[in-house]
């Protein structure tokens, strides 16, 4: 396996315990690298599987979970109703329209995330733990409360990391604060091969020679993916494809299965082409 | 064999840059994100330096500064006195492996480095005030 992350490790997070289901966080302190999408995708690909799925947004105030997995129409209730005890778990859980035994947790739009008690969030994801195989918490951007009440329940962690330095020099500040209790794994999404074998863009190995995580997937950047958003159905819903294909890989590599370790096809563009034709590194 | 020249002829990429300063970056991130590991480290050097030399605690500085492609670790620790140079040549520090056999060979004897030093030093000044 990999060795240990050879930076200081500053652990503001208790250590987890364990019930039944696994709570698992997805996160990475930098906004926008694809939390939500690959939150969505890995419920959808687990549900698939045959597993109960609980996916609960965590990002109080800034909710989209439920935009990305095309259930807006039908969120009633929100995590803060059930923390504060207006409404039962049972009634704030939407059932997703494609796999019956996924459901979301929304977030609170109209609220804040300094609104959330952690310790009654913890008890929530506990309660969701019992009742579900998977419980998968979207986190907010950042490193600050929103971020902590997203990681308060969960027993571990998924980082994703897009190939910029940003992006990288973010996740590895998230997993110091995680340290090594959450055992975090690594999905590098966004990846454009064509660029990497150019020069262009940090590689997987190059990201993963910093942050040194196991590696539980690679996603490339697909304009499917922008699309199977805006429709609502996440790219994971499809039966055909390569991402649709990576999707279900890190859900069988999750659910502990030792799938073949996870590649991005080379599609040499004709564009892509021309621009090495006219040879430029830059 | 043209990979190699190609490497050594063509402009570095962009990528390459970029690993280059994330590398440089996070180094000095995770010195920032350690001040008890800075502070221990200091306190380490010290106890090393003074085995030979008395430094004044007081007035030592050490800070980090990124160099071309490098950090370099820059240490100011002002030296109040070195002892008289004495026939016995002061004794190199004992990492924990080398401090086993020299146990043994010492028939048990007390081997811990600082005291003894301390001794020494002592004993050396007393001689000079005479
Ligand atoms: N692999 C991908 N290929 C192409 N587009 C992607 C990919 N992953 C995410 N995106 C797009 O990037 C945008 C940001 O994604 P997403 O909302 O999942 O990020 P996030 O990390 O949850 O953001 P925030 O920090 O704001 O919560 C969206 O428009 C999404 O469709
Ligand atoms: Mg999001």
């Amino acid at each position: 396996m990999h060795e240990p992350v050879a930076q200081p490790t500053t652990e503001v997070l208790a250590a987890p315990t364990a019930p039944r289901g696994r709570a698992i966080v997805v996160t990475s302190g930098k906004g926008g690298v694809g939390k939500t999408t690959t939150t969505a995708n890995i419920g959808h690909a687990l549900a698939r599987r045959g597993a109960t799925v609980a996916l609960v947004d965590a990002d109080i105030g800034l909710r989209n979970l439920d935009l990305v997995l095309g259930l807006e129409q039908r969120v009633r209730y929100h995590v803060l109703d059930v923390l504060e005890e207006k409404i039962s778990l049972d009634d704030a859980l939407v059932r997703d329209k494609h796999s019956p035994t996924l459901c979301l947790l929304a977030a609170a739009q109209a609220r804040e995330k300094d609104d959330v008690d952690e310790t009654k969030m913890k008890a929530l994801i506990d309660q969701l733990r019992e009742r579900f195989d998977y419980v998968i918490i979207d986190s907010p951007a950042g490193i600050e409360q929103g971020f902590k009440n997203a990681v308060i329940g969960a027993s571990e962690a998924i980082v994703v990391c897009t190939p910029e330095v940003s992006a990288v020099r973010d996740v590895d500040r998230v997993i110091g604060l995680l340290g090594n209790a959450f055992r975090p794994q690594l999905i590098v999404n966004r990846l454009r091969p064509a660029l990497v074998k150019k020069g262009k863009m940090l590689s997987v190995e190059d990201v993963n020679a910093i942050l040194r995580l196991p590696l539980l997937g690679v996603i490339g950047d697909e304009p499917e993916i922008i699309i199977t958003t805006n429709r609502g159905m996440p790219i994971a819903l499809q039966d055909e494809g390569a991402t649709a294909a990576a999707y279900r890989a890190i859900a069988a590599r999750i659910a502990g299965e030792d799938v073949a370790a996870p590649t991005v096809e080379v599609k040499d563009s004709f564009m892509d082409r021309l621009g090495s034709f006219f040879g430029g590194r830059r | 064999m043209l990979e190699f020249f190609k490497n050594l002829f063509a402009p570095s990429t962009s990528s390459s840059t970029a690993k280059e300063r994330l590398r440089l970056v996070l180094m000095t991130d995770h010195i920032s994100l350690a001040p008890e590991m800075i502070e221990q480290l200091k306190r380490d050097l010290v106890e090393v330096i003074s085995r030979y030399v008395e430094v004044d605690l007081q007035k030592i500085d050490v800070s980090f500064e990124q160099q071309d492609h490098a950090l370099a670790m820059l240490a100011n620790i002002p030296i109040i006195s070195v002892g008289r140079p004495t026939a016995e040549p002061p004794k190199p520090l004992e990492t924990p492996s080398a401090a086993a056999p020299t146990a043994a060979m010492k028939s048990g004897g007390d081997v811990t480095p600082l005291p003894k030093r301390k001794r020494r030093r002592r004993a050396s000044t007393a001689q000079a005030s005479v």
